[in-house]
């Protein structure tokens, strides 16, 4: 048989029919759905009088509008919005797809929910109305975001029309240095092969570097990864992703269970692969990343200087660069160091896991968040939320002036009412630096959940390095 | 989706690389339940000042501008958000095609499946397109024969490549849904055997669910 990459070997495990050189109809084990990219799918449905075909393969949640307030129980105050989850609702009883509701304990974003609670096994396909999903390679899941119409196409048939894509390797030596995280890696990774570097293929990262990454770690690696235009993320899955999966599927016992190690231990690249295109990189010597620009490629590490525009050939580039510094109010050369912030967000489905939290009561020891600066915190999910609760984190984040807000997306693309106005500069743990994107005329800085704690409790942006008394993650 | 082998339109330029779905269609206006009134958002902080007036500046608001429904862009257009809004918005405001040296995946499934044709091409070729559009300061006429896969405009001539079943979904105006459920015999059968060898994804969401309730 011939070799094939692990991308591959997902694909042929779920392709129901190969439509043409090009397409394959593609069966998806998991669709999670939101609330804002789903309904014109179910009207599209309703009015084709067309059913939900294997409804126990489907889950939704209010993710993107729901705010964040303290409030019991939550309500959402703009009509549309709350139309938009009671419409949600309507269409989940209809159908019998289960729903983490407004209210629902458990309830946050999908990509932290559905993993936590082991929706997520090696070797599935995944697939949800929501770019991110491309978190789930972490766990050796072939996930990857699709448009309404998909989602349409999928609740009917619970497949996939799915144009092939190539393979991408990139490996990863060496050991992420003490202060640096998985969100550095990528950051980094993505400056250098650019925000549509990975346009056509699904990445495969390997290498040392990834060994003594968390599944945590590796979820904002994955996630990450569609910012340089993957259409998939996928790690083989190792002895911690499997500890992972195991740990949260109380389902998977006995027999059962023998037979899932049997069929995870054979999802991995055969040694003879061919990837159209690899990379290779080096963690030992990668430092904290932040974003100077308004695409996640515009970053360098905090003790470098944002390119000058004559170093930089290409007249696009260029331009790009010339329109991103005139939107973030920033000069080329210049350092990112000592950038005053005036606001903190931490959260989203990129760092808003439990880890992410953990690192951020480390990096800030003692420290109170800096006067004039007003920091959020919003765990990812309500089990995140229970537990940063339990484990003294949430208490210490109060404390030190942080806000502790209930789980959602919230201002990670600024849907519900966590907007940030105009001039306004932030240190974001999320995964887009788009103009507008966290309210307009609003300045995002991408960095790590450490780094983000840095600059809340010293008001600039700061090299968590540096930080006196950090227990530096 | 409608048949069409061919696009005659009007054509300017948007110099703008990496342009993502947040810049097409800004976040409040995903809120509906329907597909309607997303003309409005469309480029919204391009076409309109923080007061909602509108930004004289912008080509898209300038009276010449008026028939422009043919973008030629800048590459990686559409990346980020998979929001198919930013489609239908394109669909509302008059948009018939996007020309780019590349597309972000996700967009350019949603505006293929939608109908919005995409067409690749290389980005010296874009660069001449944008050229002969701006040196003109009104849209260029520009021709799209999907049948022939070529663009055509007073000064070039270009072929463009597209996969077979695109090409065909545009030419014959396919149900996709309809046609993949043609084939719901061999997903049901497909179903049986993966989770004869995969039985704990059966039911994952649903028996999930059940477990956390």
């Amino acid at each position: 048989m011939t070799a094939r990459t692990l991308y591959q070997k997902l694909v042929d495990s779920h392709t129901v029919l190969k439509l043409d050189e090009e397409n394959v109809l593609l069966f998806c084990d998991l669709h999670l759905m939101n609330e804002y990219t789903s309904p014109q799918a179910f009207s599209g449905l309703d009015e084709k009088d067309r059913e939900v075909l294997m409804p126990g393969q489907n889950i939704a949640v209010v993710s993107h509008i729901i705010p964040t307030h303290h409030e019991i129980p939550r309500k959402i105050a703009d009509p549309a919005s709350s139309l938009q989850a009671l419409n949600l609702k309507k269409n989940c009883v209809k159908h019998n797809i289960p729903l983490f509701d407004t209210n629902h304990p458990l309830q946050g974003i999908e990509h932290v929910v559905s993993p936590e609670h082991g929706m997520v096994r090696p070797g599935m396909v995944i697939i949800c109305g929501d770019s991110h999903t491309t978190t789930y390679g972490a766990l050796g899941a072939l996930g990857f975001g699709i448009g309404t119409s998909e989602v349409e196409h999928v609740l009917a048939t619970q497949t996939l029309v799915y144009r092939l894509a190539k393979n991408m390797h990139i490996k990863i030596n060496g050991t992420l240095p003490v202060g640096t995280t998985s969100k550095d890696m990528i950051l980094n990774i993505i400056s250098q092969i650019g925000a549509k570097g990975a346009i056509g293929y699904v990445v495969e990262f390997s290498g040392s570097a990834l060994t003594d990454l968390s599944t945590e770690a590796r979820f904002t690696l994955c996630n990450m990864a569609v910012e340089a235009g993957a259409r998939g993320a996928l790690i083989a899955p190792d002895k911690t992703a499997i500890d992972y999966v195991l740990a949260r599927c109380p389902d998977i016992t006995g027999e059962i269970k023998d037979r899932a190690l049997v069929h995870w231990a054979s999802l991995y690249s055969d040694a003879d692969a061919q990837f159209e295109k690899a990379y290779e990189f080096d963690a030992s010597d990668m430092a904290p990343f932040v974003t100077w620009g308004t695409s996640p490629d515009q970053a360098i590490a905090i003790n470098a200087a944002i390119p000058t525009k004559d170093s930089i050939q290409d007249p696009i580039d260029k331009l790009s660069l010339e329109q991103a510094l005139r939107y973030t109010k920033l000069s080329d050369g210049q350092r990112l160091e000592g950038t005053p912030i005036d606001h903190v967000f931490i959260g989203s489905c990129t760092n808003g896991r439990i880890e992410d939290l953990r690192n951020v009561i480390a990096a800030i020891g003692d420290r109170k968040v800096a006067p004039g600066v007003r920091a959020m915190v919003v765990p990812g999910s309500g089990a995140v939320k229970a537990q940063a609760e339990q484990e003294g984190i949430a208490d210490k984040l109060i404390a030190a002036g942080f806000e502790w807000r209930k789980p959602g997306c919230s201002m990670c693309l600024a849907m519900n009412d966590d907007v940030l106005t105009s001039g306004t500069r932030c240190a974001s743990t999320t995964n887009r630096n788009f103009e507008g994107r966290q309210g307009r005329g609003a300045i995002t800085h991408l960095m790590s959940p450490a780094m983000a704690a840095a600059a809340a409790v010293t008001g600039k942006i700061t090299d968590v390095r540096k930080l006196q008394g950090a227990a530096n993650a | 989706m409608h048949k069409l082998s061919k696009i005659h339109g009007h054509a300017a330029a948007l110099h703008i690389a990496n342009f993502d779905t947040d810049q097409v269609m800004p976040k409040q206006f995903l809120r509906g339940i329907d597909k309607s009134g997303l003309a409005q958002g469309l480029f919204y902080d391009l076409r309109f000042d923080e007061h909602g007036e509108p930004k004289q500046n912008f080509f898209l608001n300038q009276p010449a501008y008026a028939k422009t429904d043919v973008l030629i862009a800048g590459s990686n257009y559409g990346c980020g958000s998979s929001r198919e809004h930013a489609v239908w918005g394109m669909q509302q405001f008059g948009f018939k095609a996007v020309i780019a040296s590349s597309f972000a995946e996700i967009f350019y499934s949603n505006a293929m499946g939608n109908g919005l044709l995409l067409v690749v091409l290389p980005e010296k070729q874009v660069q001449a397109l944008m050229k002969e559009a701006d040196d003109k300061g009104v849209p260029i006429s520009l021709d799209i024969d999907i049948e022939n896969l070529k663009v055509r405009t007073t000064h070039h001539e270009f072929t463009f490549v597209m996969s077979a079943r695109h090409r065909r979904m545009f030419l014959e105006g396919l149900d996709v849904i309809g046609l993949t459920l043609k084939h719901k015999k061999e997903i049901d059968a497909f179903a049986q055997e993966h989770w004869n060898e995969q039985p704990w994804v059966k039911d994952v969401a649903r028996k999930t669910m059940d477990r956390l309730n």
